[in-house]
């Protein structure tokens, strides 16, 4: 099958989306971002082929086999044995990386043995895999490293308080393990994988491999081993001048969210973007061509990253500020989102007796305010409109920013989508299918 | 894409420029060295002449500074002067001058400088300039003398601007240009400069107006930077000057005939995909680095505002002989940065029409409140009555902690790809 | 223990400070449409610091008001206009007239005071183009024949503008009888300040500062009573005198500092003698002569006797020598300097003030603010520690 990559990188994340001939999307890929860009990109492209694989197995499921809702149960058990046997995988790197790690720790510092306890919790965490993509199972974080390195840090108390040495030791080992784990690219093969997914599939379901080797396995593993052409790759995001691309590769991240805000909603005319570090307002026309934008300056004040610290500051997940915002009666009015200062004003506002919430709440509105000013700069807010990047999945953030345009421009569509954060990696894939193929032949 | 090369490339007048520009600052310090002082001024609303007919040579501080810049030393000043006690939210160019005169009052290509005898503040469309030699006087204990020039806030100048400028020039700066030389103020002696004046201005605006070509001869932004510097410094009512341009001007009409492209630091510029006309001045600490951003993505300047705070000869403006006094006043009166919004947008659009831009651009200063409160204002604006696209970039200008190169280059570069696609749509945007 | 006789207890005086304070904080003006329907077919005339002859929109028949901004109030439009290092005046003053509040007025003038309110004089008239807007160049040169002629004709031509707006023909009486109202009017505020600089327990700065303040949007009879009736409440009911450090503030001078800001200053122990707000209001020291031509007399007033700011510049002395002057008038034993974010003029002030003030061995401190500083936890700190140095040394 013939495929376009699109590759965002981001300064938080890094994204991939895969389309095939036709434009439809096959797999979308993501993973941090880190210093270094190429390893980054790598992983995501391998996520989102991974996740083409799953793609292609589920369009390969033949109709009729399966009533509606067994079909349904079954691709739910499929998509989660795919991710658990992707999980599998980072484990087993990550494990072999702190067995090569473990001399070097003890050298480094003192103490009793540490590998017969980093096996110990490796073999744990390997039993907390199963739970973790369950029937039902709260979908945690999409990274392997948020989930590797919670697991890691409690497993990790535990085990120093057994007499494993200091937990510091322990934290060393991990943290220079990932590292490498995650900056090395993964032995995962679809084959074994697939055989793995389906097999667990149909245990759950209760469903009789031998009667479906047939109907289910054979179509399924045929769709899984089908060869996949890269045809077009094209990079775009902060990081895309450190792509081994060439300029034809290339795309800003403009024209890209501009596009692919166009292809998830073809009605699009504003885009609002706020991302880690940068906040964009573009205008587009009706093909998704940018016709107008203005960026934030140079600083990061209001953009994603701000409500990161001010998570870190709170102690709180990136994804409960917004809950708890929600929770507000009185907002504070917040006037400086300057990053820098955030944390003093936050502790200072605390001491004063304001409420969390109430302070949350007037953090979101500073953000959406400074878009707005963005929005209008770029020329307004016109129907319909669509909101993108990591803060658009903070729920209170797009409320304020509903009513905020209302106010201001009267009644707009307001689309959010949930792979909303994909939005550039789309518009650049979207590229990829419109770059001619000989460009970059030229260029290998 | 090409690196920044390592070498630097020059044509002809820039090396000619440079001569002038060496030989300007060598000048200064021959004075220095025999102890003797020179008057300080502004650039915009100069009056080199009046200076020369008492023969002195000007100290020019924001060319210190932008020279400074370019040459990478402003940095230090500015911290310099941030120690001080001067803020951090305050124009550069100032505390780049301030950190100077602390560390030495030596030039930037290492002449020292000619104390003040007189502080000559031609206020001209900046508030801050006023400040800036209140601050020097506090600093040298140089007399000052004080030329206001009216704000040209409903778009024309008005005959009582220009009986108060005059009247300024006559009763106050000629008797203290004349107390500080001992010397006798001689209309005959200023005529001739300004005689010279407007003929190397004849041959200026042929220079710039050489960007409504295609491909264009010139960089009217950043290649322009070099060719206005001798007007906007000493050399303006002299023959060096009237040469220089006559000169200027014979080698870009050899390029216009050979239908070639400016020559920027990394060597002739190629295919020209963009013409933009930009507002705002540049940034001098990544000089080379910014204009590389724009040239090695096909963008030529095709005109440019900044090239006009020193005078605005390409809408007819020359200095007179025959009105030798109400002529200075004229050209005070006329800087880019003393005409209202209205007329900075009248002036941005004509240039997109009759330079026949693709676009334009806003480099926003943060040290510059004349040039950059309201931009956003003037971008909007331009875009409704161009209906082209404008992009919006910020910087500074000698204070290196505010080029931020990757939002610049990602401004810059999504801008360029969005102008391309809309050729690659529409044929020719 | 003293609290009592300090916080004496007075109704009136209560009562007139809560109007004051109503009326600083009023961004919708609601006292200007009064005071326009009151007077079928009357206008206003909005102006932003430093100065402006109010006297001449008085003679013409109009309001004088004066607009300082938009204080805390939430900006949401103004924003699109400015970059983030310009100050926060302009911002607000944008967000006034985009959202209507400004409707009231019949036309905003803007007093060569800066670069940035220079520009946004454009911006006015290409937002509103319908609007009256004039740019008022104050001169520089301050030589009667030359810039005082300049002055002259620059007053001429706005009074003929405003006549034309408000569709009566200016006399020399008319114009004499606005000088002789808001020389009235200066007096009262002169002797308000001068009682504060006396007796400061008496006047807290938070009350001069919206009393006078109050002044820009009320009819100017109507504010020389209020400043009268204020008075009398300290004759009747003094306050008990208190021991404070005293300080003079500087710097606010056009983006105005909060109401709290200033509150905050006094809480931490310091009796502000000397400021620099609201300068409209005391623009001219002593009174204008009503005798003569009483234009002329208001453009030599401005040439010999303007109160000094920033944005002016200094001709007579060096900068910062008017500023130990004024401390020593005063008899402040200390100078906070309190300058918006971004204020050129105050900022590059500074400098040249700190020196002057180190050099009369007069202790100083400073701060930035803008107008709608929230927290004043750091500022009331450093006040605090300010205050207890001076009273220590």
């Amino acid at each position: 099958m013939k495929c376009f990559v699109g590759i965002d990188l981001g300064s938080t994340t890094t994204k991939a989306v895969v389309l095939d001939d036709q434009g439809r999307i096959l797999g979308r890929g993501i993973t941090n971002s880190r210093s270094n860009y190429e390893v980054a990109c790598a992983v995501a492209r391998e996520e989102a082929f991974a996740d083409v694989r799953f793609t292609s197995c589920e369009r390969a499921l033949p109709d009729g086999v399966l009533d509606a809702a067994h079909r349904e149960a079954f691709l739910d058990a499929l998509a989660r044995a795919f991710r658990l046997a992707w999980h599998r995988e980072r484990l087993d790197a990550l494990a072999d990386a702190m067995r090569r790690e473990v001399p070097v720790v003890e050298a480094l510092f003192a103490g009793p043995a540490l590998g017969p306890h980093v096996e110990a919790i490796v073999l744990r965490m390997r039993e907390l895999a199963d739970p973790l993509f369950a029937k039902g199972a709260p979908r945690r974080s999409d990274f392997f490293r948020d989930v590797a390195t919670s697991q890691f840090h409690t497993l990790g108390e535990a085990f120093a308080k057994r007499g494993a040495g200091s937990f510091e030791r322990l934290m060393a080992v991990f943290d220079k393990a990932i590292l490498k784990a995650e900056n090395q690219e993964s032995h995962f093969s679809p084959q074994a994988s697939a055989e793995f997914a389906i097999g667990r599939a149909l245990a759950e379901l209760d469903l009789d491999a031998k009667a479906a080797a047939n109907s289910i396995v054979r179509p399924l593993l045929a769709a899984m081993s089908a060869e996949l052409e890269t045809v077009q790759t094209v990079g775009t995001g902060y990081g895309r001048a450190t792509l081994p691309f060439s300029r034809e590769q290339i795309r800003s991240e403009i024209l890209c969210h501009g596009l692919g805000a166009h292809a998830m909603f073809p009605g699009t005319r504003t885009v609002l973007d706020i991302g880690g570090q940068d906040t964009k307002a573009i205008q587009v026309d009706a093909n998704g061509l940018v016709t107008s934008f203005q960026m934030n300056d140079r600083c990061a004040a209001g953009c994603g990253r701000y409500l990161g610290y001010i998570a870190d500051e709170m102690n709180l997940g990136l994804h409960e500020l917004g809950p708890l915002a929600q929770k507000s009666c009185r907002p504070v009015r917040i006037n400086s989102t300057c990053t820098v200062f955030a944390g003093a004003e936050i502790r200072d506002r605390l001491t004063l007796g304001q409420k969390r919430e109430d302070i949350l709440a007037g953090l979101h509105r500073a953000v959406i305010l400074r878009a707005m000013s963005l929005l209008a700069r770029s020329g307004g807010v016109h129907d319909e409109f669509t909101f993108t990047g990591g803060v658009a999945k903070n729920e209170t953030a797009v409320k304020v920013l509903r009513d905020l345009v209302t106010q201001n421009y009267g009644e707009r569509t307001m689309n959010v989508s949930p792979n909303s954060i994909y939005t550039g990696a789309l518009g650049a894939a979207l590229f990829a299918r419109r770059t001619p193929a000989r460009v970059m032949e030229a260029v290998a | 894409m090409s690196p920044i090369a390592t070498s630097v490339r020059k044509d002809r007048s820039q090396e000619q420029q440079k001569a002038l520009i060496a030989d300007y600052y060598g000048r200064l310090g021959a004075l220095a060295a025999a102890g003797q002082g020179a008057p300080w001024t502004f650039v915009p609303g100069n009056l080199t002449e009046l200076l020369l007919t008492f023969d002195p040579l000007p100290v020019l501080p924001e060319i210190n500074a932008l020279q400074s810049g370019m040459r990478k030393t402003s940095g230090e000043q500015v911290l310099h002067a941030e120690k001080l006690g001067h803020s951090e939210d305050v124009c550069a160019y100032v505390k780049a001058s301030i950190g100077a005169w602390h560390q030495g009052n030596v030039g930037p290509t290492g002449d020292p400088l000619p104390k003040p005898n007189l502080l000559l503040l031609s206020y001209t469309g900046c508030f801050t300039f006023l400040k800036w030699f209140e601050l020097l006087r506090g600093e040298t204990k140089a007399p000052t003398v004080m030329l206001h020039v009216p704000y040209q806030a409903q778009g024309g100048i008005t005959n009582e601007m220009r009986a108060y400028v005059v009247k300024q020039l006559r009763e106050t700066v000629v008797p203290a240009l004349e107390k500080v030389s001992g010397k006798k103020f001689d209309i005959d002696k200023l005529r001739e400069h300004l005689r010279l004046s407007a003929l190397a201005e004849d041959d200026l605006v042929r220079v710039l107006e050489a960007g409504k070509h295609r491909p264009s001869p010139i960089d009217g932004y950043f290649g322009a930077v070099y060719y206005v510097g001798p007007i906007f410094t000493a050399y303006r009512g002299t023959q060096a000057a009237v040469d220089y341009y006559r000169d200027s001007w014979a080698e870009i009409e050899e390029r216009i005939a050979r239908g070639e492209g400016p020559i920027t630091p990394d060597g002739p510029m190629g295919e020209q995909r963009f013409r933009l006309v930009v507002e705002g001045p540049p940034n001098w600490t990544h000089f080379r680095e910014f204009w590389h951003m724009f040239h090695s993505e096909g963008a030529v300047a095709v005109a440019s505002t900044y090239t006009k705070v020193g005078g605005l000869y390409d809408r007819g403006f020359r200095h007179d002989p025959d009105r030798p006094l109400e002529s200075l006043a004229e050209y005070c009166l006329n800087c880019y940065t003393n005409l209202n919004l209205s007329s900075r947008v009248d002036l941005i659009a004509d240039y997109v029409r009759d330079y026949d831009a693709d676009g334009f651009v806003v480099h926003s200063i943060k040290s510059c409140d004349s040039f950059s409160a309201g931009q956003l204002l003037i971008l909007r604006e331009v875009e409704k009555r161009t209906g082209k696209p404008g992009a919006f970039i910020e910087s500074d200008l000698v204070d290196p902690r505010y080029f931020s190169a990757a939002n610049i280059k990602n401004r810059v570069e999504s801008y360029l790809q969005m102008l391309g696609q809309k050729q690659a749509v529409g044929g020719h945007a | 223990m003293d609290a009592p006789l300090t916080q004496a207890i007075c109704p009136e005086r209560d009562a007139l400070i809560e109007r004051a304070e109503g009326l600083v904080r009023d961004t919708t003006l609601a006292s200007v449409a009064r005071w326009k329907q009151d007077r079928p077919g009357s206008k206003a005339i909005g102006f932003l610091p430093p100065y402006v002859p109010r006297e001449l929109i008085h003679a013409a028949g109009a309001l004088p008001v004066g607009i300082l901004g938009g204080g805390d109030m939430e900006v949401v439009r103004g924003d699109a206009y400015f970059q983030s290092y310009i100050c926060r005046l302009p911002r607000s003053t944008i967000e006034l007239g985009l959202s209507g509040a400004l409707d009231v007025v019949d036309g905003m003038l803007f007093p060569s005071i800066c670069d940035v309110v220079r520009n946004l004089s454009g911006m006015w008239q290409i937002l509103f183009p319908k609007s009256f807007v004039r740019y008022f160049d104050m001169p520089q040169n301050f030589e009667p024949e030359i810039g005082g002629r300049f002055f002259e004709h620059e007053m001429r031509s706005l009074l003929s503008d405003l006549g034309a707006l408000t569709g009566r023909c200016v006399t020399d009486d008319d114009l004499r009888d606005s000088i002789a109202k808001f020389n009235v009017n200066r007096r009262e505020v002169r002797a308000l300040y001068r009682l504060r600089a006396e007796q400061p327990w008496q006047v807290p700065s938070s009350e001069l500062y919206a009393l006078v303040r109050a002044g820009n949007v009320l009819d100017v009879d109507d504010h020389t009573a209020m400043l009268r009736a204020y008075r009398a409440t300290l004759d009747a009911s003094p306050r008990r005198p208190k021991d404070m450090a005293r300080v003079a503030l500087r710097g606010c001078f056009c983006e105005q500092p909060p109401l709290e800001l200033i509150k905050t200053l006094e809480r931490s122990g310091c009796f502000i003698v000397d400021d620099d707000w609201v300068l409209s209001a005391r623009w001219i020291d002593g009174d204008i002569a009503t005798d003569g031509d009483p234009l002329w007399n208001l453009v030599l007033a401005f040439l010999e006797r303007a109160m000094p700011c920033p944005s002016l510049y200094e001709l007579r002395k060096e900068r910062g020598e008017e500023l130990v002057d004024g401390v020593r008038e005063s008899k402040a034993e200390g100078v906070i300097f309190a300058a918006p974010s971004f204020c050129d003029p105050a900022l590059l002030d500074q400098p040249m003030a700190m020196a002057c003030a180190k050099a009369a061995s007069i202790p100083a401190t400073s701060f930035l603010y803008s107008e709608n500083t929230g927290q004043f936890q750091v500022i009331r700190e450093q006040a605090g520690t300010f205050a207890d140095s001076i009273r220590l040394s």
